[in-house]
């Protein structure tokens, strides 16, 4: 018997919760990290981005609106869908980046595991971030925090799994939803984490990930005027000022990112997680 | 006999408590020093459009001067204070604040033209009361939230508006402070002499020169300021679109922003509301500090059912409210604050009768001389009416209706800002059903335009980012 003939997989985008290729027919050549070639991904276009934010915003109300243990579950259960196919994962990671099996392991690994550390976020963030307000007058005054609402972000350029888990998880799990223009050279393991998602119980829509050319893509985003924040970590830092001057047209709240990609791998802390939200402030009378 | 029969003798808060100079310098290192180039303006009552004193204009040498005497400062006297030391001075500053307070509340009135009431009631006690609560923040910042040991970001630049001079200067300075950076604070143009007292207040308390400088100036000089290298951080509050003008001016930049902008917010009345309860809260939220309010409640939505008696009740009660002399007692609606700003209402209003909604005012006498606009409430109005969906920033009410809380909550958020809402009804669990959907920074339910040094106030959307009051406020001037 002679070795049969791989059936090789089609890299879509991921937006709405389903897997569409671009408006636009457009497609892009992917290389591994030695130069050979790995696949043709779909090449976002405008309208791809416009129609992302359409989705995102859509999805908005219902995922902001879950109970947050509901939210942890469904982190959780990226999680668990992600270990079960981890072996799938470190292939691409090493395809993607070039490094050796055990390092793209340990990076699969500690992607699940960036998961399961947001989701146990979901719940907690109102008890850290929130407060009741000792006002001088007959009020329970109380502040929470909400989530911004459709966050753009640039994904990291290098960190192709690890690094797009580290600044996704702790935009979604407070109830934003995202639009995401993946590593441009190394798009294949986020198109296979949309597949993560989209059997997590991930509502469509609350994750959009459009490969593509972060340079075409991140000033529609920047300059949309239904997004609410953007992320420009995989932006490098010299090319960040038009697109935060575009970002200040709807005063976008541009979330902190640092000048190079960080190492991922270090304790996330909670900036990230506290960035896109807004704090309201309930004033409630109190009597008989 | 009907409440408009009523007669009520002239009340006038005495003037001669306040010994205005005829000049004023800026205030840099700790001493009042003329502008380098000599330029000067005239800052104006706008209830008489006498002139009250002449004041420095600061340009970009003067800002740099300022910049310059808040690093040295920072980084040799404010910085490494220990905070409880910060604190005991902004305990000072809060007490004589309570002090001169009749003297500083003359003085806001004289200047912004608001009622003395409000001036003496609302602006002076809670700036008071807002450098009180942020002292006692100076010594415990390590437990704050914000890490073991957070650190000041160094030089402050603070832009504040015309509305609540004093008050915004309290909002910026106090938290600034506590949290160990000293403070370069640009007022209003129509409105320096509040914070010029307020300078000699902080000279009074022997606060260390160069931790609180002021600038006074119009937008040039504010630009300076923001355009400065030496700014650490931006705080401003103001309109709109000079906050997307100032972040367009930082991109690129590390310099901090926060921004406190515009504001469109809904006022709900459902049909349990408490009437009489509920109006009073409807003047409140669009009359008070004649409407020049950020978070006013300028949209009132009103359930269908409960039109017509709501608008009886509001009618008859904006009939008894008594326009003129801010600094008398009994004044409810005081001076518009600039000519300027008389005409941007003005423009607003011709516009809603042109897009067709109806113009209803209250018979009142306006005085011959200043800037008067009598309160204005407009029905018939739609979505897409440009006084629905512009901030007037002035005594205009626009009154839309709903039928279902979904077509409240939905009317309400439909707009580029997000900054306040009211809510009035019975129903507690209504309250917190609306205040979970509103995309807001502050809801207010059976009250509006209250304020309090722990309550976080601040915008979504483009409202602005950033919280002032509370533990939320810290936040801001950390290094986080």
């Amino acid at each position: 018997m002679s070795d049969r003939l791989a059936v090789r997989k089609t890299y879509k985008l991921y937006v709405g919760g389903a897997f569409p290729r671009s408006e636009s027919g457009r497609s892009y050549e992917i290389q591994s990290a030695d130069g050979e070639f790995l696949a043709n991904a779909s090449r976002a276009s405008r309208k791809d981005a416009r129609d992302a934010v359409v989705a995102a915003r859509r999805s908005f109300a219902g995922w902001s609106g879950r109970t947050a243990y509901n939210r942890a579950q469904i982190l959780y259960r990226v999680a668990e869908m992600l270990e079960g196919r981890a072996a799938q994962f470190a292939e691409e990671v090493r395809q993607s980046e070039g490094l050796s099996r055990a390092k793209c392991a340990a990076a699969v690994g500690a992607a699940v595991d960036r998961w399961v550390w947001y989701a146990g976020w979901a719940d907690k963030v109102s008890q850290i971030a929130g407060a009741a307000n000792p006002v001088a007058g007959p009020y329970f005054n109380f502040s929470v925090p909400e989530p911004t609402g459709v966050v753009a972000i640039m994904a990291p350029q290098a960190s192709s799994l690890l690094g797009l888990v580290s600044v996704v998880a702790p935009v979604i799990v407070t109830g934003n939803t995202a639009v995401v223009v993946t590593s441009e050279q190394r798009p294949l393991p986020a198109i296979s984490l949309g597949e993560v998602l989209a059997t997590s119980d991930l509502p469509g829509g609350v994750v959009n990930l459009l490969t593509g050319h972060t340079s075409e893509l991140a000033p529609v985003l920047a300059s949309h005027m239904d997004v609410n924040a953007i992320d420009l970590t995989g932006v490098e830092s010299d090319r960040r000022t038009p697109l935060e001057e575009a970002a200040a047209e709807n005063v976008k709240r541009v979330l902190p990112a640092p000048p190079d990609e960080p190492d991922w791998s270090a304790d996330p802390g909670t900036r990230r997680l506290l960035a896109p939200l807004e704090i309201k402030t309930v004033w409630h009378p109190v009597g008989v | 006999m009907t409440a408009t029969n009523w007669q009520y003798a002239p009340a006038p808060e005495s003037r001669d408590i306040v010994d205005l100079r005829s000049e004023y310098g800026l205030f840099i290192d700790g001493e009042f020093v003329e502008a380098q180039g000599g330029a000067t303006f005239k800052t104006v009552n706008p209830a008489t459009e006498e002139v009250l004193a002449a004041v420095s204009e600061a340009g970009a040498e003067d800002v740099d001067r300022a910049v310059a005497a808040a690093r040295r400062a920072q980084t040799d006297v404010w910085g490494p204070m220990p905070g409880a030391e910060r604190a005991k001075y902004l305990y000072r500053l809060a007490r004589v604040i309570q002090e001169r307070a009749r003297e500083l509340a003359v003085v806001e009135t004289l200047d912004n033209g608001k009622p003395i009431k409000e001036s003496r009631d609302v602006d002076v006690p809670t700036a008071a009361a807002h450098f009180f609560s942020y002292a006692g923040w100076a010594d415990k910042l390590s437990h704050a939230g914000y890490g073991a040991d957070p650190r000041p970001l160094g030089v402050a630049g603070q832009i504040i508006p015309w509305n609540f001079p004093l008050l915004m200067a309290a909002w910026k300075l106090a938290p600034a402070l506590a949290t160990g950076n000293t403070c370069v604070l640009k007022p209003a143009e129509t409105t320096p002499l509040s914070a010029l007292l307020l300078a000699e207040i902080l000279q009074q308390i022997d606060l260390p020169p160069g931790v609180v400088n002021i600038v006074t100036g119009a937008g040039a000089t504010g630009q300076a300021l923001v355009d400065h290298a030496g700014v650490d951080k931006v705080a401003f509050t103001g309109s709109t679109s000079v906050g997307k003008q100032i972040q367009r001016a930082l991109a690129g930049r590390p310099t901090r922003l926060t921004l406190e902008l515009g504001g469109k917010a809904a006022n709900i009345v459902f049909d349990d509301a408490p009437l009489d309860q509920a109006v009073e809260g409807i003047v409140n939220g669009i009359f008070f500090n004649q409407g020049h309010v950020c978070c006013a409640g300028s949209r009132l939505l009103v359930q269908e059912s409960v039109l017509e008696p709501v608008m009886g009740h509001l009618k008859r009660r904006l009939g008894t409210l008594r326009v003129g002399d801010p600094l008398d007692k009994n004044t409810d609606l005081g001076a518009i604050n600039s000519a300027e700003q008389l005409a941007r209402i003005t423009e607003l209003t011709d516009s809603g009768v042109d897009q067709g909604a109806q113009r209803w005012q209250p018979e009142c006498q306006l005085p011959d001389r200043g800037y008067w606009f009598a309160p204005t409430v407009f029905t018939g109005v739609s979505q897409s009416h440009r006084i629905a969906r512009e901030e007037i920033f002035g005594p205009v009410l626009s009154v839309l209706t709903f039928r279902t809380p979904d077509e409240a909550v939905t009317k309400a958020n439909n707009t580029p800002y997000g900054l306040s809402a009211g809510v009035w009804t019975d129903k507690g669990s209504r309250i917190l059903w609306m205040a979970e959907r509103l995309r807001a920074g502050v809801v207010w339910a059976n009250t509006f335009n209250r304020f309090d040094p722990t309550s976080p106030f601040g915008g979504y959307k483009e409202s602005g980012f950033g919280r002032e009051g509370g533990r939320h406020g810290l936040g801001p001037y950390l290094a986080v």
